[in-house]
Parts: structure tokens; C-alpha cells; sequence
């Protein structure tokens, strides 16, 4: 166990019932990193973070934050975090400034502190001017935003957000992104979970793939892409579609082929060769180019191979 | 070292469950489920009663006070829990450094608040209109924050079930209160009750509450006082501890 790690997990294990939620779940998150928690619906992510936000306790395994058991100590633990779950909401018979004083109370904040912080988080998160106003007929993007800004009105160290952009339009996703990543330029630590896999890629540091309830791979984005060469693939847009596209199944080195749209976009682990065939293939046919791409393997063709694996395990 | 400590640690835990109250004192004293069952329900129920009788002070002012703070110290617990979850502010507050027990201690007192406040509007009644006295001042005092200690547990005692929706706590706990009133000595004295209605009032906090709200405004005598006092404690426990309980293991079912 290194010396910066912020929250270390060891064979975290929760049972619902004949459920097992999540399964012997370890993992480490250093300081100031971003750490995103990915997973399709039912993963356990959720399940994960209630252990480490003390909300349930786990049924085995320990999960450490700064050092501190959360079983041991909650009270305390749960002073140096700030929490979003994924499922809640504001006290809409409040006002906004009301909710963040509240919060404030609750995290034994003292007056003067959370007077000036709940002014500076509002007016950072373009809530001031509607501060005395009741919250019930806030927008969702809106609530969001208060939440979040309570989550930070006592200056947590570590703050734990459960698919803080689900369901928000464009304008409240970019500011919550933002903050995100303000946040983590301040040194703090954040744990996220989202199943958005380009949410994922653009924030965090580090993922960890969640999969019924088990880890299937940690690594930072690039180096997960980068293990799975094999998804690298060509996109090609000719001026008219070509009637027999079966040669391309029978190049050697093509692993998928799928039309999209009026491009088409062809998997395989040699994009150079490809390619050569691919302008063999447009002279022969007099196809004319308009365009030709290569990329690398998104993030989410990483996750569906990986959350693929594991189905393909569980059914033999 | 570890005195210190636990010192801090109360001292916290109450100052936790006092910011706990003062929330539920903002946001669902003034919900109508409280206000219906808790203040209006007593009233008409006990004016329905009441009516075409002969009022007797030392019967109905000791009753309608004993009432108003058993239904209003209880409406308050049952509501919040259920409304929490169904708000979908429960977690947060399960995240945030407050314990269950500083929670639910923090919903117990805002019952008692209220049921302390809204009782005094019967008390004085009572006093300008009906020939009650301060017979017994303290112990009188101490009946009403011990009764209101009392069913205010039982009302987050009965906020404890896993159910969907707030109103069905509310149904179930008014179906758990109401017979409650009939067995208490509040319409029917104890003496003219048969023996399983005996019973049944023995293990009713209310009785003791009525007896000794007769015994401190009218200076009328069944059980010696200290009875009354431990009853009421003993009851506050066993609801209180009982609620800690069913709230942790149903804490699960509703997230
Ligand atoms: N309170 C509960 N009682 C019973 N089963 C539960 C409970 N909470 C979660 N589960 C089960 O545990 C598993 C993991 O659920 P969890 O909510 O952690 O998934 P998730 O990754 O957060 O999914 P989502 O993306 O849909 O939010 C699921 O099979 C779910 O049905
Ligand atoms: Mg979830």
C-alpha cells in the first residue's frame, strides 16, 4: 500500500439476498486522481460506493479512506468526503442558500465558514441569484448543480459522485465536467461512476471496468485502448456505396466490418495494409475516396470486449 | 484519553441530532399529514366525544391535554423517514457524519418540540376555563416532556417500515395510535374498563399519562407518581431501541 493512495479497497463484498452485488472488489485510488467506476446497469457501482460513503456496510472486506476504517470510524471519515449517490435531491421546501447552510450545519461547518462558502459555491455554480428562491421548481440541471455545491461546503478531501452527469443536458454536463476537473487541479480526489464511456475517457485518470460485480481491468484509458490492438480500425467513406462489400470479410487481417451510414468501418490489427487493399479496391471499382480514417480503439469497443469476456465465462 | 473522547462524542452526537431537529422543524411541522393527524384528527375526535355529555373538567381537561400530546408528538416521526425516502434526501443525510441514532434522536426531539408546544394551547385552556391547577408544577412538567419523550418514539418506532409511499406509514401508525385512546382512561375511566381492557391499558403509555396529568392538574390519585415516571421511561426505551433497530436492518430494503 502506497503512501498517496487516498482510498484502499481490499475484497470488498456485499450479498443481496442470492444477489452478489459486488464481489470481492480491490482497488486503490491515489491522491488527486480522478478514478472513474465503469460499468453497465447493475454492475455494482452504486452498491460499491454506499460501502465506501458508510451508507451500508460491507458484508466482508475492509475499505480505508486516509488510512481510517470507514467501519470503525465513520463519523470521521465521513467528515473529509463529499457525497452525490446517484438517486436524491435537494430539500425542495428550501431555498438553495438554506440547503447549503443546512449542509453546512450538518458537516459542523462554523457559521462564518459556511456563510462565505456557500456564497462563493453558489455564485461559482450560477445559483446566486435565485438563492432565496424555493428549490422545488428548479430544473433537474439546476438541483444538480446545488447538490453538488452542498457536497463541497465543507471542503472534503475526497468527493464520491455517483453518475453525476446522468441525465442532464449538454450546458449542465459541461459545468459539472468543468468543476470536476477544477476540483481535481485544487488536489482533491474524486471517485465516479458512470456508464457514459466517454465521460470516462475524458475525466478520469484511471477506470476500473466494473462487471457483475467484479473488477475486469484497471488502467489509465489510453493503456486499455492501447491493449486491445486488435480494435483498431479504418473508416472509409467512398462517393457511392459499393455493391459487393464481401471482399472485405475475406481480407486476412479484417476482423469485423459494419456499416455506418454511408461510411463503413472495418476492424482489424494491421490499419497499414488495410489500407493498400483498400486503394486497390476503389481503383478497381472506380470508387472515388471521400474520406479515409484511422483510428484507435474507442474506449467503448474496450468495454464491450471486456464486459463481453466475462458473459462468455459465465455461460460455459 | 477515552474520556475525553466519549465526552466529545455525546456532545457531538447531540449537536448533530439538534441541527436534525431544527430541519424537521422547518420542513414537516407544517406538512398536512402532521397537521390532520396530529392536530386536527385529536380535536375532532375528542369534540365528537365530548358533545352531548355532561363535561366533567377533571375527565375531559387531563384527557384532551393527555390526547393532544400523545397525537402530536407521534404525527411527527411517522412522517419523516418515509417522506426522506421518498424525496430522495435519505441517502445524503445516511452519507453525511450524522450516526442513525443522532438521526432518529434528531426526529424524536422534533416530536417532542411540537407535542410540548401544541399541548400547552389545551393546558391553558384548561387552567382559564375548566378550574385545572398547578397542583404539582414539576411533576406536571416533567409528564409532559416524559410523555412526549414517550410517543414521540413511538412515532419513529412506526416510521421504521419498509413501506413505498408516506401515506401508508401514516395509515399504519394511525391504526396502531387510535385504539390506543379508548384503553387509556381517557373516555372510559380505567375502573369501569373489563379485565382485558385492564390489560391492554397497563401496557398503554397513555394511561400513565393520564393519571398523572389528573393527579397534577386535579390533584385526583390512581398510581403513585413515581410509577407514572418510570412507566413513561421504560416505555421511551423500549421504542427508542426498538426503533434503532428495525431502522438499520429496513435501511437497505428502501435505498
Ligand atoms: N437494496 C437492494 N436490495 C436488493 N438488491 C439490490 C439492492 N441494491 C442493489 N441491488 C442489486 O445489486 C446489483 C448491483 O446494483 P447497483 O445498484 O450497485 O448497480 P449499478 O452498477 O449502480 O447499476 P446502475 O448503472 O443501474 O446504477 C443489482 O443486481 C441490483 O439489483
Ligand atoms: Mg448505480
Amino acid at each position: 500500500m502506497s503512501e498517496s493512495s487516498v482510498i484502499q479497497v481490499s475484497n470488498l463484498k456485499k450479498v443481496y439476498g442470492k444477489t452478489v452485488a459486488v464481489d470481492n472488489v480491490s482497488f486503490e485510488v491515489k491522491k488527486g486522481e480522478i478514478f472513474g467506476f465503469l460499468g453497465p446497469n447493475g454492475a455494482g457501482k452504486t452498491t460499491t460506493i454506499r460501502m465506501l460513503t458508510g451508507v451500508i456496510l460491507p458484508d466482508e472486506g475492509e475499505a480505508k479512506i486516509l488510512g481510517i476504517d470507514i467501519k470503525e470510524d465513520p463519523i470521521s471519515v465521513k467528515k473529509i468526503m463529499g457525497v452525490v449517490p446517484e438517486v436524491c435531491n435537494v430539500y425542495v421546501d428550501l431555498s438553495s442558500w438554506d440547503n447549503m447552510i443546512l449542509t453546512g450545519k450538518i458537516y459542523g461547518v462554523k457559521r462564518k465558514e459556511r456563510e462565505e462558502k456557500a456564497e462563493e459555491l453558489l455564485k461559482k455554480f450560477g445559483l446566486w441569484e435565485r438563492k432565496d428562491e424555493k428549490t422545488r421548481k428548479f430544473s433537474k440541471g439546476m438541483k444538480q448543480r446545488l447538490i453538488l455545491a452542498m457536497s463541497l461546503i465543507h471542503e472534503p478531501k475526497i468527493l464520491f459522485l455517483d453518475e453525476p452527469t446522468s441525465g442532464l443536458d449538454v450546458q449542465s454536463t459541461r459545468m459539472i465536467r468543468k468543476i470536476i476537473e477544477e476540483l481535481r487541479l485544487k488536489g482533491k480526489t474524486i471517485f465516479l461512476t458512470t456508464h457514459n464511456i466517454e465521460e470516462a475517457n475524458l475525466l478520469c485518470d484511471r477506470i476500473a471496468i466494473i462487471n457483475k460485480g467484479k473488477i475486469v481491468a484497471i488502467d489509465s484509458p489510453e493503456k486499455l485502448k492501447s491493449t486491445f490492438k486488435r480494435m483498431q480500425s479504418v473508416e472509409v467513406a467512398f462517393d457511392r456505396i459499393p455493391e459487393d462489400i464481401r471482399w472485405l470479410h475475406s481480407i486476412p487481417y479484417v476482423n469485423e466490418c459494419k456499416k455506418l451510414g454511408d461510411k463503413f468501418r472495418v476492424y482489424t490489427k494491421d490499419p497499414d495494409s488495410l489500407i493498400k487493399e483498400l486503394v486497390n479496391f476503389a481503383e478497381k471499382n472506380n470508387l472515388k475516396f471521400i474520406s479515409l480514417n484511422t483510428l484507435g480503439p474507442s474506449l467503448e469497443d474496450v468495454f464491450v470486449a471486456l464486459t463481453e469476456k466475462v458473459e462468455a465465462k459465465y455461460h460455459e | 484519553m477515552s474520556k475525553l473522547h466519549t465526552k466529545r462524542t455525546f456532545l457531538y452526537t447531540l449537536k448533530a441530532s439538534l441541527v436534525i431537529t431544527e430541519k424537521n422543524a422547518r420542513i414537516y411541522y407544517l406538512k398536512a399529514p402532521v397537521i390532520i393527524f396530529g392536530i386536527l384528527f385529536p380535536v375532532f375526535f375528542f369534540l365528537a366525544f365530548a358533545l352531548g355529555k355532561k363535561v366533567i373538567p377533571f375527565i375531559l381537561v387531563p384527557g384532551l391535554v393527555a390526547m393532544t400530546l400523545f397525537f402530536t408528538s407521534s404525527s411527527v416521526g411517522p412522517l419523516i423517514t418515509p417522506w426522506e425516502r421518498n424525496a430522495k434526501t435519505y441517502e445524503r443525510l445516511l452519507a453525511s457524519p450524522v450516526s442513525l441514532s443522532s438521526i432518529l434522536l434528531g426526529d424524536m426531539l422534533a416530536g417532542v418540540i411540537f407535542g410540548v408546544i401544541i399541548s400547552s394551547i389545551p393546558l391553558t385552556i384548561g387552567i382559564l376555563f375548566f378550574n385545572a391547577k398547578f397542583f404539582h408544577p414539576l411533576f406536571l412538567a416533567g409528564n409532559i416532556v416524559l410523555s412526549s419523550l414517550c410517543f414521540s418514539s413511538l412515532g419513529v418506532l412506526l416510521a421504521s417500515p419498509a413501506a413505498e409511499a408516506p401515506s401508508q406509514v401514516m395509515m399504519l401508525s394511525s391504526l396502531v395510535r387510535f385504539p390506543l385512546i379508548f384503553i387509556s382512561g381517557i373516555f372510559i375511566p380505567l375502573d369501569k374498563l373489563p379485565f382485558w381492557g385492564k390489560v391492554i391499558a397497563f401496557i398503554s403509555p397513555l394511561t400513565y399519562t393520564v393519571d398523572a396529568m389528573k393527579y397534577s392538574l386535579y390533584d385526583l390519585k390512581s398510581y403513585p407518581a413515581f410509577i407514572n415516571i418510570l412507566a413513561l421511561l421504560f416505555f421511551s426505551f423500549v421504542f427508542f431501541s426498538i426503533a434503532l433497530k428495525m431502522h438499520r436492518k429496513n435501511l437497505i430494503k428502501v435505498l
